[in-house]
């Protein structure tokens, strides 16, 4: 082994000892754990290897798929929704205008603020009695006033709303770095061939931007399917299950009634739709550090 | 033009509202007093009563939280930028398959499911004896936040110029002390950027803190925010200002240091 290699080993043990520890090890355990039938509120039955049945009571569980299709269609309305916004947002925060800097700083506090702070927000914002929802909806008719996160119908769109307004923010950042690498030239040279603004956006910019919108939807997507202290500090999951995304049924599981296997197999289907996503974000986006080393 | 900048001023106007109107909302409520906050139609200004805060930290224990949350954040920020910031140098100065394998591996551990990582990690820190302490938690957040502080400092280090170190190593320097003497002065402003972003993620964890801090007298704000007493009436009063408390500093970071932000998380993005 060389100087260098050793020296760059050296620099490298630290974090591979905590990521090892922390991480990788953790992350081992779950699947192992996966194969085996362990409840910690019945701690007789001791570990048990099971094989596949874990897997197998996921797929035939109807709380799961129940908690699959809400997951889904959270990630799905919530990731587009960011999407859709965040364009508009960084389209308004690129252009120039007095206050910009202030106005971009402005934006990133619900980037900023805890996930458990925005929550208790939209939870005090959608109160069935005094929450300022049913005010902006119905006034000062109190009978018509709803109940979003104890409404089975309302409960899930209700988090949605709150979750798209705390990251749309992050959505538009990524958005806006690729803004900024599209050179003014281009749309000076298709001012003068007589383009409009329109024409501008949906054959210059959109084309341009695609690798900015694809990572920011990438990003929200991975992110929205591990959706959980907004669940927790909204629904607990309710109401009657409307709310009981994926990462929070399997806390529930795990931490709640003690059952580490089915919990951990839970958890490995969710890394599993990451690791999909997340292949595919490698994929077309072909990473300069990773791509082109030096 | 005047169509366009009329346009653009309501756009502006829409988008501060949007992100600031529900926020703001809040933090008037938490001066409010408690006939005010169930108000209709609501009232808008606040009696600016400081009853809420007084009764967040003496009854809530808010103080105790806000403490908790500083001294866990700032241990783990320094320690995780410190390990990042070594690694990210070995993996930018000495590239080869392995340190592109090392970056490929973070990123994939950084897209697991918290649920898949904190089990296991609460067997261990229970096995050391290190549930509910500081130590035990920071142990847990270095390692969750080391990935991102290597990936966004690894695009910084790309960006610095060689030659400097180089002729510091020719003049004889250990790679420690060029490390030390050189590339960590020009780093600074990356380094900072790093810690700002890493901060803020700790500060705002909830989930292995709600597993592994058990015992009040260790939880952090959020985890206090969350588990807020009262089933049936809530104080909002209290949460909303436990709330501004805890976002405060949040606040002041991104107003102040907003450029290093948006620089610090589209490098980790896009260029990353």
């Amino acid at each position: 082994m060389d100087r260098d290699t050793r020296t760059a080993l050296q620099f490298l043990v630290p974090s591979f000892l905590f990521v090892a520890c922390f991480s990788l090890y953790p992350i081992s355990e779950s699947f192992r754990l996966s194969f085996y039938r362990m409840i910690l509120t019945l701690p007789w039955l001791g570990r048990k290897f099971v094989g596949w049945e874990n897997y197998a009571d996921l797929v035939t569980d109807p709380v799961a798929l129940d908690s699959f299709i809400t997951t889904l269609v959270f990630v799905i309305v919530s990731a587009s929704a960011e999407l859709a916004l965040g364009l508009c947002m960084a389209l308004v925060l690129n252009a120039a205008f007095r206050g910009r800097g202030l106005v971009r700083a402005l934006v990133l506090i619900p980037w900023a603020m805890p996930t458990v702070v925005s929550s208790q927000m939209w939870r005090f914002i959608f109160n069935d009695r005094y929450g300022l929802f049913n005010y902006v909806l119905f006034q000062n008719q109190t009978e018509r006033y709803l109940a979003p996160l104890a409404d089975p119908q309302l409960a899930l769109a209700a988090i949605i709303v709150a979750d798209v307004w705390k990251t749309s923010s992050f959505a538009a950042l990524i958005i806006l770095a690729g803004l900024q690498t599209i050179p003014d030239e281009i749309y000076e040279a298709a001012s003068i061939d007589g383009a409009t603004p329109w024409q501008k956006f949906r054959y210059l910019t959109l084309p341009l931007l695609k690798p900015a919108l694809l990572l920011a939807l990438l990003f929200r997507t991975i992110d929205a399917l591990r959706v959980f202290d907004l669940v927790f500090v909204m629904t607990q999951g309710g109401p009657a299950d409307a709310t009981n995304v994926l990462q929070f049924y399997g806390y529930k599981k795990t931490f709640a009634e003690g059952m580490l296997g089915y919990g951990s197999a839970i958890s490995v289907a969710v890394f599993c739709i990451s690791l999909t996503l997340s292949t595919l974000y490698i994929r077309v986006m072909r990473s300069s550090l990773v791509e082109e080393p030096r | 033009m005047r169509a366009t900048s009329a346009l653009l001023v309501a756009s502006v106007a829409l988008i501060s509202v949007f992100t600031l109107a529900p926020f703001l909302w809040f933090v008037l409520t938490s001066w409010k007093s408690a006939s005010q906050i169930e108000a209709i139609p609501p009232e808008i200004i606040p009696e600016f009563h400081w009853g809420f805060y007084r009764s967040a930290l003496e009854q809530h224990d808010l103080g105790r939280y806000l403490t908790n949350s500083i001294v866990i954040a700032s241990a783990t920020t320094t320690i995780s930028i410190t390990i990042a910031a070594a690694a990210a140098y070995a993996i930018t100065r000495f590239p080869s398959r392995w340190s592109r394998w090392y970056l490929m591996l973070l990123l994939m551990i950084s897209m697991f499911p918290q649920v898949a990582i904190a089990g296991p990690v609460w067997r261990i820190l229970h096995y050391l004896n290190w549930l509910n302490t500081y130590h035990g938690i920071v142990a847990a957040y270095i390692s969750l936040s080391l990935p991102f502080a290597i990936w966004v400092l690894a695009t910084f280090f790309k960006e610095m110029p060689y030659e400097v170190e180089e002729a510091a190593l020719i003049d004889g320097c250990s790679r420690l002390q060029a490390l030390w003497k050189v590339v960590l002065p020009i780093a600074a402003p990356g380094l900072f950027t790093g810690a700002i972003l890493v901060f803020i993620q700790v500060w705002n964890e909830f989930f292995f803190a709600l597993i592994i801090l058990t015992n009040p007298a260790r939880q952090t704000l959020p985890v206090g925010i969350a588990l807020f007493p009262g089933e049936y009436t809530m104080p909002w009063g209290e949460i909303a200002a436990a709330s501004t408390m805890a976002t405060l500093p949040l606040v002041l970071l991104t107003l102040i240091f907003q450029r290093r932000i948006i620089r610090g998380l589209s490098a980790g993005a896009v260029k990353g």
